[in-house]
């Protein structure tokens, strides 16, 4: 039980890093295994270590976890990050889900063609500015506190800056409009387990380009 | 005459029945009727017909992310599928009985919900994509899923996925079952522990009466059902 989580997936972003973002504001040291060729995913799948056929899979007490959201919610349980009870989780659970539709566009994004990015990032650019942030930015108002829910540090909260910062990655003034996400982004950022892994040489993986896509392609065998 | 649910929440509490807000059919809003039917609550419906309901429900600020379903339920106004279910089965005890049952529930329902995922989708695909869908639906659910659950269910020889008593996992399971019933009838041929799972969740009281008619449960998708969708949310 002692045993750091142990993490398999691409050496890129996609679905796991939702996860390396939760897992480094609770401090918990974890170790990475990347799948580098198909024959090693074929490996994986005829050792059944993945349940549905599918990563991310984590090795974590005991378990070897997959579906995303089954591994961010065990992790944010674990690790006191999931509020105090039923109702701060509820809250939680709704502006993590919106927050992830948000994530999925850009998850999505570098698999398009040219011609249909430029459409996502001004999709991407518009749901953030009209559909999302707006929802966070009045929380934050409303209630005045310094995080989402429960005037402590949530899942919610990481989920939201990793989203911010990604967002900008595409759309640098999204947050413009929005001057408490503004100081949200500073406060958390500044959080000294998320400042390192805000630093060059953490476990925080690089934008997803081109390349990584034709990586993850061939190694599930897409078209 | 348009319902009035935002005048009417100052009158409700936390003894009130829920109350769903959808289109007068399944999609994402069916697995919270079978969580709240198993669990034994009585709940209430508004049905969106119009597009002039909708805007109005996001005009009021009702929908969080301006979309449904909503449940109003327990003073709040809770959207996101998976939220909303995730605090009916830790309020009726259906999420197991502590963090690593609920991750086991978690993992199940997830991939339950990958697949619920491809019927809920399948109304709405072009008519040359539908073969194709089909044959998908029935790829994955003999070839991924079914056989996990087959193999939880023989390796333990319990009569529930986790933790011996029933589980979100377990209604989950026997909603998408019946569902790819609909589609593919003898999809449980080669899945023993599965059908006799079918068989013993069918006779449990709260879950036989939603099977029965009148019960709150919705009819598989037709062409109303889809272009009442289109026409109330404006899609293309």
């Amino acid at each position: 039980m002692s045993e750091k989580p142990k993490l398999h997936y691409f050496n890129g972003r996609g679905r796991m890093e939702s996860i390396r973002w939760l897992l480094a504001p609770a401090g918990v040291e974890f170790e990475e295994e990347f799948l580098e060729s198909r024959e090693w995913y074929e490996m994986l799948l005829q050792d059944g270590a993945l349940l549905f056929q599918q990563v991310p899979m984590v090795e974590i007490d005991g378990m070897k976890m997959v579906q995303t959201r089954a591994i961010l919610s065990y992790i944010a349980g674990k690790y006191n990050l999931y509020g105090k009870d039923l109702k701060e989780r509820a809250w939680i659970d709704m502006y993590v889900e919106g927050v992830r539709d948000l994530m999925d566009l850009i998850r999505v994004h570098h698999k398009l063609s040219p011609q249909e990015q430029q459409k996502n990032l001004a999709l991407i650019g518009e749901k953030a500015a009209t559909r999302y942030f707006p929802v966070y930015e009045k929380i934050l108002k409303d209630h005045k506190d310094d995080f989402l829910v429960g005037n402590q540090l949530t899942w919610a909260d990481v989920q939201l800056i990793e989203a911010i910062l990604t967002v900008e990655e595409k759309v640098p003034t999204i947050l413009s409009e929005f001057l408490l996400l503004q100081a949200f982004k500073a406060r958390v950022s500044s959080i000294a387990t998320i400042k390192k892994f805000l630093q060059p040489g953490s476990q925080r993986k690089p934008p997803t380009d081109e390349k990584a896509v034709a990586f993850t392609n061939r190694i599930f065998n897409r078209r | 005459m348009l319902p009035s649910w935002t005048e009417n929440q100052e009158l409700r509490s936390m003894s009130e029945k829920p109350r769903l807000i959808y289109f007068n059919g399944r999609g994402r809003m069916e697995s919270v009727r079978w969580l709240l039917a198993a669990a034994r609550v009585e709940f209430e419906e508004i049905f969106l017909d119009t597009r002039e309901q909708y805007v109005k429900l996001i005009k009021d600020g009702s929908l969080m992310f301006q979309q449904v379903p909503l449940v109003e339920i327990d003073g709040m106004k809770m959207v996101q599928t998976r939220a909303i279910l995730s605090y009916i089965a830790g309020k009726y005890n259906l999420y197991g009985k502590d963090l690593k049952e609920r991750a086991f529930i978690d993992m199940y329902v997830e991939g339950i919900t990958d697949l619920m995922h491809m019927i809920l989708m399948f109304p709405f695909s072009p008519p040359e994509a539908k073969e194709k869908n089909l044959a998908l639906i029935t790829e994955r659910a003999t070839h991924r899923y079914f056989p996990v659950f087959e193999k939880a269910l023989k390796q333990h020889g319990q009569d529930f996925l986790v933790g011996n008593q029933v589980s979100w996992a377990d209604i989950q399971l026997m909603e998408v079952i019946l569902a790819v019933e609909e589609k593919t009838p003898a999809v449980l041929l080669a899945f023993p522990q599965l059908q006799a799972f079918k068989t013993r969740m069918s006779n449990m009281p709260a879950i036989k009466k939603f099977l029965q008619p009148g019960s709150p449960r919705k009819p598989p998708p037709d062409d109303h059902y889809v272009s009442t969708v289109l026409k109330v949310l404006a899609e293309e």
